[in-house]
């Protein structure tokens, strides 16, 4: 006996067995994205008043990182499509889009998380409070130098969208024994941060993991076109609604970290 | 039909036995290896035991060795309060999620399930073999971590924050990133059953034409589906906070060994435990359904009677667990919650308690009027049922804020659900291996020794868990490396509320018991391994004369199951049909024509 439904929708559930499988798989990653949300939240609520950023992040930057995605998932429908209607050579462009459209993704991504990291706060010893990017930190040399501005109290570091929030930057050369601490934007800088790196950074990784798996179908996997056009476009069909799933979490991932 | 048979003994050693996609193979991989990490967490505890009865005193036998081992939390085999509580963490951490869920999940699961709904493998045999593998190498990592520097993890299997982050050693890390792998074997595991299950019933496999056993594996699988991602999301960001220094489970002005930790704040303990019992009690019905289910299969064979109330039963199933996900935060009555919330989680606590009465009763109508068969499966499950009785009525007080008060983390509690997952859960999987075994290996285990170890699990179960009740009535805490020898009369004499010297003795006796239960496993161990090459061979393929499809295959059954596409004709348990010319009437057996009537075509599904 061979397992039935691989590739034909069986007629009382009118699905074959993958899709059924990615469903299910869907359902148990809106579970996983579902909790994260729901720390997301409790930690928003719980901390206290004045200290959950707003601004941290370029809105631009992931406005167009939005509209990447979304392309991205509008080439998918159509590779499939595609596929459907035995336009080979289409399929072959349309994913080809969509991989771009990822990998330009993952490289905006990446150059938000750089300009994190180099992003600092300093605090000296008498109790100022410097904050800003790094232009020179040199580790032999005495001092370090940052693009940014001294603020008064730590808590307008948090509201960078407020009336009062555009300080002019400047050039601030800090002797090293001045420094009390000095902490860049990393996770460990703020819970807020914890928990963007911890979504984004997830949510990358599933990018990533997609890319991987439509680039397979691509290239080597679509030999199958060949042999076992139905099943190969049943794959595409797969892999599509896994991709549309990561467009859909990162349309959640914006607002909620970049918006409110 | 080309010859699979064939096909299956050309792939090989490797492919046939380590690498395989065959379910039953795996079921069995499964089984084995779960039933190592059984014994293994079983043998913590009898160290553990030791050291509650006789604290600080050298342990026998194993000491020297565990001194060679692990060094100094083990120093000339005296067992220091660190390694109590390594051992404490992992003997829960592998009880839980290396052995029992793998054994009652994916052995019993994966051998039985295809079989009877008729299938020929999984829907996605090679999903399979990773979530075996995922499980391995999970369960790899775990191992590996007693021989690391510092010892595994040793915060409880609950793994609490802040305190296992604020635990220097490494022990936590290989924790959560062995979870990881063993949440990824669970989750592929579940798809798969699942899709198996709603793809692959054969041709007249209606849902109420079910065995009752793949109804609970299906339940099950949700629970799984669903409740262990919020743990892996929880897993991650307590990596995160041991590994990138964030603040999810830390609280602001959070202070390690007096000094105040260098970490941001503004996090929540309270968020882990939330994330963490979200799964964990669903969890708990991860760890029963599929005993129920197994219990269901043996009542109706050996009754010769269908199951009384086969539909009350599923919905109870269906019912509890999607109840399963509303309970979670009894476990958490002691943090301060409002009485608004607690009412809550008191009422679906209660409610829950219903379905589950409503399987116990349903169970216990099925015997009466039936000729039992008294063979050593049925007698585990004789057993399960007033055991799972005894676990859940105590889990009452437990499930009321205000008993739970006074009960809260005492060995009542451990008691309680030991006695769900011990004489409960174990005892089905016992019965369950007696009563397979004979189509895995196509020979009987032996049913003398078979009986020897169940009354020796039976009784030595009982006098392991009974005491535990009385000793945490009287407020004796679990997790004490000392087994509550500060607390007692004996150390501060006339201390309100000390633990008086009968409670404290029962440490001793309880650890005589469990010494005892282990040597009635021996037995068991002995007939497994023996039975495979000497055990009595049967005669024919159908040795119980069950009804379902799995008994309906040849022995044991080759790669592609049935010999040919089964079709079913009707429910799973119909036994002593009158008229019939047996007192059993298989599901694929065709209805017998009427004069004058069309053959009926099996409807699809």
């Amino acid at each position: 006996m061979d397992i039935p439904y691989t590739v034909h929708a069986r007629p009382d559930t009118g699905l074959y067995n993958a899709k059924v499988g990615i469903w299910l798989f869907l359902a148990s990653e809106v579970m996983l994205f579902g909790a994260l949300f729901s720390a997301y939240i409790l930690l928003r609520v719980g901390a206290p008043e004045g200290f959950w950023p707003r601004g941290w992040l370029n809105v631009p930057v992931g406005t167009i990182n939005t509209l990447v995605l979304i392309t991205s998932s509008i080439t998918t429908v159509m590779a499939w499509a595609s596929c459907k209607m035995n336009q080979f050579g289409r399929f072959k462009f349309f994913h080809a889009c969509t991989i771009l459209l990822a990998i330009t993704f993952v490289c905006i991504k990446s150059y938000e998380y750089h300009d994190k990291f180099t992003h600092y706060e300093v605090i000296f010893k008498d109790g100022r409070i410097a904050d800003g990017h790094i232009v020179k930190n040199d580790p032999k040399a005495d001092s370090v130098t940052i693009s940014g501005h001294f603020v008064a109290d730590r808590k307008e570091l948090f509201d960078l969208v407020g009336p009062n929030a555009h300080h002019p930057h400047e050039e601030i050369r800090i002797p090293r024994d001045q420094i009390l601490r000095m902490e860049r934007y990393g996770p460990w800088h703020h819970t807020y941060l914890a928990i963007y790196f911890t979504l984004t950074g997830l949510h990358a990784l599933h990018v990533i993991g997609g890319a991987i798996v439509i680039g397979f179908l691509w290239g080597p996997g679509s030999r199958m076109w060949k042999t076992d056009r139905e099943r190969f476009t049943n794959r595409i069909e797969v892999s599509g609604l896994f991709w549309h799933f990561v467009d859909l979490v990162w349309i959640f991932l914006f607002p909620v970290l970049y918006l409110i | 039909m080309h010859n699979h048979e064939a096909h299956h003994e050309d792939a090989g050693f490797w492919r046939t036995y380590v690498f395989s996609t065959d379910h039953k193979v795996i079921g069995i991989q499964y089984g084995m290896t779960a039933l190592c990490f059984l014994l293994f967490g079983f043998c913590l505890m009898m160290v553990m035991r030791w050291q509650i009865a006789h604290p600080g005193q050298p342990i026998p036998v194993v000491g020297p060795l565990l001194a060679a081992i692990l060094g100094e939390v083990a120093a000339k085999g005296i067992m220091a309060p660190d390694l109590y509580n390594m051992f404490g963490a992992m003997h829960g951490t592998i009880m839980v999620f290396m052995a029992i869920v793998p054994l009652a999940f994916a052995a019993f699961g994966n051998y039985v399930v295809p079989l009877q709904i008729g299938a020929p493998d999984m829907a996605f045999p090679r999903v399979n073999m990773a979530s075996y593998q995922a499980y391995v190498i999970g369960g790899l990592i775990m191992f590996v971590s007693f021989f690391i520097p510092g010892g595994p993890a040793q915060g409880g299997w609950t793994s609490y924050s802040p305190l296992v982050t604020s635990i220097p050693t490494d022990g936590q890390t290989f924790w959560i990133v062995g979870m990881v792998f063993l949440i990824t074997s669970s989750l592929l595991g579940a798809v798969n059953f699942i899709a198996t299950i709603i793809q692959l019933r054969a041709p007249g496999m209606t849902w109420m034409r079910l065995p009752f056993f793949v109804w609970a594996q299906f339940v099950t699988a949700f629970l799984l589906l669903l409740a262990f991602p919020p743990l892996e999301a929880a897993a991650i960001m307590q990596l995160m906070d041991k590994v990138a220094h964030t603040s999810f489970f830390l609280p602001t002005g959070l202070a390690v060994g007096g000094n105040l930790a260098h970490i941001s704040g503004g996090g929540s303990p309270l968020l882990w435990q939330h994330l963490f019992w979200f799964l964990a009690h669903p969890e708990v019905y991860v760890l029963i359904l599929p005993a129920m289910g197994i219990v269901g299969e043996i009542i109706a064979n050996n009754t010769r009677k269908p199951l009384w109330g086969y539909k009350s039963l599923v919905y109870s199933v269906l019912t509890i667990g999607f109840l399963s996900f509303i309970v979670w935060a009894h476990h958490m009555y002691l943090t301060g919650m409002g009485i608004r919330i607690a009412t809550f989680f008191q009422t679906t606590t209660m409610i829950i308690s219903i379905p589950s009465v409503i399987i116990l009763t349903c169970m216990f109508i099925s015997l009466w009027g039936g000729a039992i068969r008294f063979n050593t499966p049925m007698l585990f499950v004789m057993a399960f049922l007033p055991m799972f009785g005894i676990g859940g009525l105590t889990g009452l007080p437990l499930g009321f804020g205000y008993s739970d008060i006074h009960l809260h983390d005492t060995y009542y509690v451990i008691a309680h659900f030991h006695y769900i997952v011990a004489p409960g859960t174990i005892f089905a999987l016992f019965a369950g291996i007696y009563y397979w075994f004979p189509k895995m290996t196509g020979r009987m285990m032996n049913e003398f020794w078979g009986r020897v170890h169940f009354w020796l699990s039976l009784i030595f179960m009982n006098c392991i868990f009974q005491p535990m009740f009385a000793q945490g009535m009287a407020g004796m805490l679990r997790r004490m490396a000392d087994g509550g020898a500060n607390y007692s009369q004996a150390k501060v004499p006339g201390a309100i509320g000390g633990l008086g010297a009968n409670i404290m003795g029962l440490n001793t006796y309880i650890l005589w018991a469990a010494i005892c239960l282990g040597i009635g496993q021996i037995p068991f161990i002995i007939n497994l391994f023996w039975s495979i090459k000497h055990g009595k061979p049967i005669t024919s393929d159908n040795p119980w004369q069950a009804t379902t499809l799995e008994w309906q295959t040849p022995t044991p059954p080759p790669h592609g199951n049935f010999a040919t596409a089964p079709e079913v004709h009707r429910g799973p348990y119909e036994y002593s049909v009158p008229g019939h010319s047996t007192d059993f009437t298989p599901q694929n057996e065709p209805e017998a024509p009427k004069p004058g009537t069309r053959i009926p075509v099996p409807e699809l599904a």
